[in-house]
């Protein structure tokens, strides 16, 4: 037997004796999700288990270093460990923006004392970070951020706001991006800077989306302290680490929403709600874009496991992020027209069975930021077009 | 099996591109059009194909092959889409090959495959009656005789048919269809070639009264429509491929003209317009490229094939290469009009391939019945 193979045994049968049984189903809703942070109150017993579970083994992040709270798994064993996850359907021991967002930026940037004091409670689920990126006059153009953080001696005193912060009334620690020079060109002046939410002068207010949901608010900052030590890197070089985590970001956002479409076919839900005629789909209008959809969708899905095997093989697709960002979003959104226009009036009903309480029009609906958030679609083709074509200026 | 080429694939796309480059790059078919060659190719570079081992890469060894596979053959016809080189490779050495392999008798493999390894037999499939794809519609007919059949009927639109030494033919059987193996100089057989605006020729073949022997049947008698499904997908996915060398060759093409090309003083690639429609059709290309090796693989791991597949590789290549080719002409403007400039040849082919087997909305309408809907 190869290591791997033995890893692959022992993994099995590890999970068997400790991913409780209810945690071996797909999420009903995002409603299913553990986040952790301090004030994190576990929907069952089983969700509390199945983290402290993983945390213990470090496999909530198995690729990090062991002592950062990481299970210091390779390549090839993080495939094994995500495999025998699926196979049993177990759920996400843990969501984190932590995990996906500011780990990677922190094990890259992050001097030795950061990692160790941040990484090891991301990994366990104790602490929820926020984004602190856009700004009310800096959406895509995020390098001409306002938030000013002057210095004061042994900290930073921290003026202005940010904006569309996931689950800002959540968060516990915020990872956010500052202004620390006002002369020289915008993207020298940004330092990326971590704070607790609860320091003095931090506020919150929920900003209410066209679904009727608040997942996202404003962040004020009025006379906020930032103590120096928590600057991620060179003061007034944040521009290099936020461009790295926002790689980090549109990879969760392509993948995450290519997951969500992953649920049952388009022609699937077409057939049930219309049936056939004649032996092809009984509204022939549709079926051109409902085929076409699903053939993009395939060949979306076969080049997210190209790139996995490219990497694998030692060739990268290149700013390749920016491509699954841009796509796997647009394909989103065109999933949602065709849902809504098989479901007709049926769609519009915000609350009764027929639209399962406005879940499909409001996914519809939140479907409109995924080509937003986490840089515009218009943002990732100016990426692809300078970055990977080589167009100018 | 993993998205990727092995590294003996990255050998021989180099090597095909490295061999079509030098010797038989796009200004190789302007001269066979304004040679006036009837032929539509040239013989000379025929036998140095053939000296390049691609004839025989999906020929079995026992038959003097190299039993090198789908993913290979694949491979040297999407180099051939980017030099649009004519010649007998998709007809023969794929199709041809592909059909004789999987339908094939062992004398009838003996017969043929070692000649067309060497490169002096030429096949064609003829199977189109109607100049819109239908091969399920077949007039054509063969009568039982005692011994062997007789062949009455006309194929349009026949691939390689002009140069052809066996045409594979598609006849009703009484019950179903059956495929036919029909040497061309056959008494009853007339070939009428024509051009073909790519500059390639083709070939419109009647056979009348035909008389074939009890071995020319190719496969089982009334049931060639499913022999015939799973030959012309290999045909369509080696026309996925040829496509998508056309498609990154003129996208590659016309982002250089992009950088060069100048108006109000700088490179019309900075305007963002361009941009945009340059870096969506990027997207589409690599989704492209994933699709047509997946398609390529899915055949050396089940020759039997994946219709599903093969209708989703056929439709979309000819959707995006028709757009990578179309605005390649935009993009390029006024020049892109003239015979002058290559791009034209590009759009021409591209046109050509996209009717060949069924164009996308004939694969489209296939891959939704395929999927339920």
């Amino acid at each position: 037997m190869t290591d791997l193979e033995l890893f692959r045994k022992e993994t099995r049968s590890w999970l068997e004796n400790h991913c409780p049984q209810s945690m071996r189903h797909p999420y009903k809703s995002e409603a299913d999700a553990c986040w952790g942070g301090r004030n994190w109150q576990f929907q069952s017993d089983d969700q509390r288990v199945w983290l402290e579970n993983m945390a213990d083994r470090g496999w909530t992040v198995p690729a990090w270093p062991v002592e950062y709270g990481g299970g210091g798994l390779n390549s090839g064993q993080v495939k094994v460990l995500k495999e025998e996850l699926t196979r049993i359907h177990a759920r996400p021991p843990l969501e984190s923006f932590g995990i996906s967002m500011l780990g990677p930026a922190l094990l890259k940037f992050g001097s030795e004392e950061l990692k160790q004091q941040h990484l090891p409670p991301i990994a366990r689920g104790e602490i929820r970070w926020a984004q602190g990126y856009s700004e009310p006059n800096a959406g895509s153009d995020l390098a001409s951020l306002q938030a000013r953080a002057e210095d004061n001696g042994d900290h930073y005193l921290l003026n202005g706001s940010k904006v569309w912060t996931s689950y800002g009334d959540l968060g516990d620690w915020m990872f956010c991006l500052v202004r620390t020079d006002f002369q020289g060109k915008k993207h020298e002046g940004i330092s990326f800077v971590l704070f607790d939410m609860k320091t003095p002068g931090v506020s919150t207010r929920p900003i209410k989306l066209i679904s009727g949901k608040s997942p996202f608010t404003e962040t004020l900052f009025e006379n906020v302290r930032v103590e120096k030590n928590q600057v991620v890197g060179q003061v007034n070089q944040g521009w290099t680490i936020a461009k790295y985590l926002l790689t980090h970001e549109r990879e969760m956002i392509g993948d995450s929403s290519q997951l969500r479409a992953g649920s049952i076919p388009v022609s699937q839900a077409a057939l049930n709600a219309l049936g056939t005629d004649k032996g092809i789909l009984a509204e022939p209008l549709l079926r051109p874009d409902i085929a076409g959809l699903e053939m993009d969708a395939k060949c979306f899905q076969l080049t997210v496991e190209r790139a996995r095997d490219e990497v694998k093989a030692g060739v990268s697709l290149g700013a390749a992020s920016s491509m699954f960002k841009y796509y796997g979003t647009e394909l989103n959104k065109r999933r949602y027209e065709l849902l809504m226009a098989i479901s007709g009036a049926d769609a519009l009903v915000w609350e009764g069975a027929a639209s399962h309480d406005g879940h499909l029009p409001k996914s519809w609906l939140r479907t409109k930021g995924n080509s937003i958030e986490g840089g515009t679609s218009e943002i990732q083709l100016n990426i692809i077009a300078k970055h990977i074509l080589g167009l100018p200026g | 099996m993993a998205l990727v080429l092995n590294e003996e694939q990255v050998m021989l796309k180099d090597a095909a591109r490295n061999f079509l480059r030098e010797n038989a790059p796009v200004s190789h078919l302007r001269e066979i059009r304004d040679s006036g060659n009837t032929d539509g190719f040239s013989r000379i570079l025929w036998s140095e194909i053939v000296d390049m081992g691609w004839t025989a890469i999906l020929v079995p060894e026992e038959y003097g092959g190299l039993d090198y596979g789908y993913t290979g053959m694949g491979i040297v016809l999407e180099e051939s889409g980017r030099t649009l080189t004519p010649s007998p490779l998709l007809g023969t050495a794929l199709t041809g090959v592909a059909a004789l392999t999987q339908a094939g008798s062992e004398s009838q493999c003996a017969s043929l495959l070692p000649a067309i390894a060497s490169g002096q037999h030429l096949l064609a499939l003829a199977c189109d009656e109607s100049s819109r794809h239908q091969p399920g519609i077949v007039e054509t007919r063969a009568e039982a005789l005692d011994p062997g059949f007789r062949l009455q009927g006309r194929k349009i639109a026949v691939l390689d048919g002009h140069v052809a030494n066996t045409f594979i033919v598609s006849a009703s059987t009484g019950t179903g269809i059956s495929l036919f193996l029909v040497p061309a100089d056959s008494q009853g057989v007339t070939v009428e070639r024509y051009p073909v605006f790519d500059t390639h020729a083709a070939a419109n073949v009647t056979f009348d009264q035909v008389k074939l022997p009890a071995d020319s049947l190719l496969g089982t008698l009334n049931h060639g429509q499913d022999a015939l499904d799973r030959i012309l997908d290999v045909a369509r996915i080696g026309a996925a491929c040829e496509l998508l060398g056309i498609a990154l060759e003129v996208f590659e093409r016309t982002i250089q003209y992009l950088k060069d090309r100048k108006q109000f003083g700088v490179p019309i690639g900075s305007f963002q317009a361009l941009q945009h429609r340059a870096a969506h059709l990027f997207c589409e290309l690599e989704l492209c490229k994933s699709l047509v090796l997946k398609a390529l693989q899915s055949l050396d791991e089940n020759p039997q094939g994946n219709a599903e597949l093969a209708s989703l590789a056929k439709a979309r290549l000819c959707k995006i290469a028709h757009a990578a080719t179309t605005e390649a002409i935009q993009m390029h403007g006024g020049i892109g009009m003239t015979d002058d400039l290559d791009i034209g040849f590009f759009l021409k082919r591209c046109q050509f391939l996209e009717t060949l087997y069924g164009d996308r909305h004939f694969h489209l309408d296939r891959y939704a019945r395929i999927r339920g809907y």
